[in-house]
């Protein structure tokens, strides 16, 4: 099977290998394996606008598929339980220290339903000075009056903060 | 339907639901090619809405989370996610 890689591929690889090293990720040793999916997310980049999951399938209305731009609200979760992010971009350290497989991993992600639902639960009222943001991504929590321009740890965008308390 | 045939040895009807993008149905299309067995698959993000629309429900059925990839043999069977040992082992390979 011939692979078409996207133009980038090899740059964006290098970024987010580079950032996700920073802040204490990692990608799949499998080099092959994570370059196919950076070209997938170029892929829909180009068509969405925006780098959506390219193992599952977005909408195309970027409030919908916020939850799965990459790296995506379950990225954290899986790569702990599971040892692999759901693409298997990230791994866990153990698995790049060979201590453990990657495990083939159910779908974490809610129908649109239900996590529409889950959005509109009341935010809790609070009395202090500053409101807190919560980084959906990595649960970075800050109290400021707006969330960061970027999450320092993981890097998600600020539309990737939800108010906390 | 918008499915596309790769010609190999009759192992009943088995459809692959696949994304263009996604490496673990890029593994999944490999390993039946490999196999060498009779089957069709579909690329849902590069169909039309409407198109898109009946494959979801059609997908739906089997898989109600509509994750991918999704392999469906003989509309009874349904494997969820690359798991090739699994595949192996209902297509007896
Ligand atoms: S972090 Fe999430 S969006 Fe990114 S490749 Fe992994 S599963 Fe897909």
């Amino acid at each position: 099977m011939k692979e078409i890689i996207e133009t980038g591929t090899d740059e964006l690889y290098a970024h987010l290998n580079k950032e996700a090293e920073e802040a204490g990720y990692h990608l799949n040793p499998d080099v092959e394996h994570a370059k196919n999916l950076v070209s997938g997310m170029l892929v829909n980049e180009k068509r969405y606008g925006y780098r959506a999951c390219p193992c599952r399938l977005a909408t195309g209305d970027k409030d919908d598929d916020l939850d799965i731009i990459c790296p995506c609200d379950y990225r954290d979760q899986d790569v702990e339980e599971y040892g692999a992010c759901y693409c298997g971009l990230y791994v866990s350290e153990s698995v790049i220290e060979g201590e453990k497989n990657v495990a083939p991993m159910p779908e974490r992600r809610k129908p649109l339903e239900e996590r529409k639902r889950r959005e509109q639960m009341p935010a809790t009222i609070s009395s202090l000075p500053f409101p807190m943001w919560r980084c959906r991504v990595c649960g970075y929590l800050c109290a400021r009056d707006g969330p960061p321009g970027v999450c320092p740890i993981c890097k998600a965008k600020a539309e990737r903060f939800e108010r906390f308390m | 339907m918008t499915m596309v045939h790769i010609q190999g040895e009759d192992k009943g009807n088995i459809v692959l639901y696949a994304l263009s993008t996604c490496v673990w149905c890029k593994k999944t299309k490999k390993l039946l090619t490999e196999l060498g067995v009779d089957f069709h698959y579909v690329y849902v993000d590069l169909l039309e809405e409407d198109e898109k629309e009946k494959i979801l429900d059609v997908m739906k059925i089997h898989n109600p989370v509509c994750s991918f990839p999704t392999l469906v043999i003989d509309d009874k069977t349904c494997i969820i996610g690359y798991n090739e040992g699994r595949i192996r082992e209902v297509l007896g390979k």
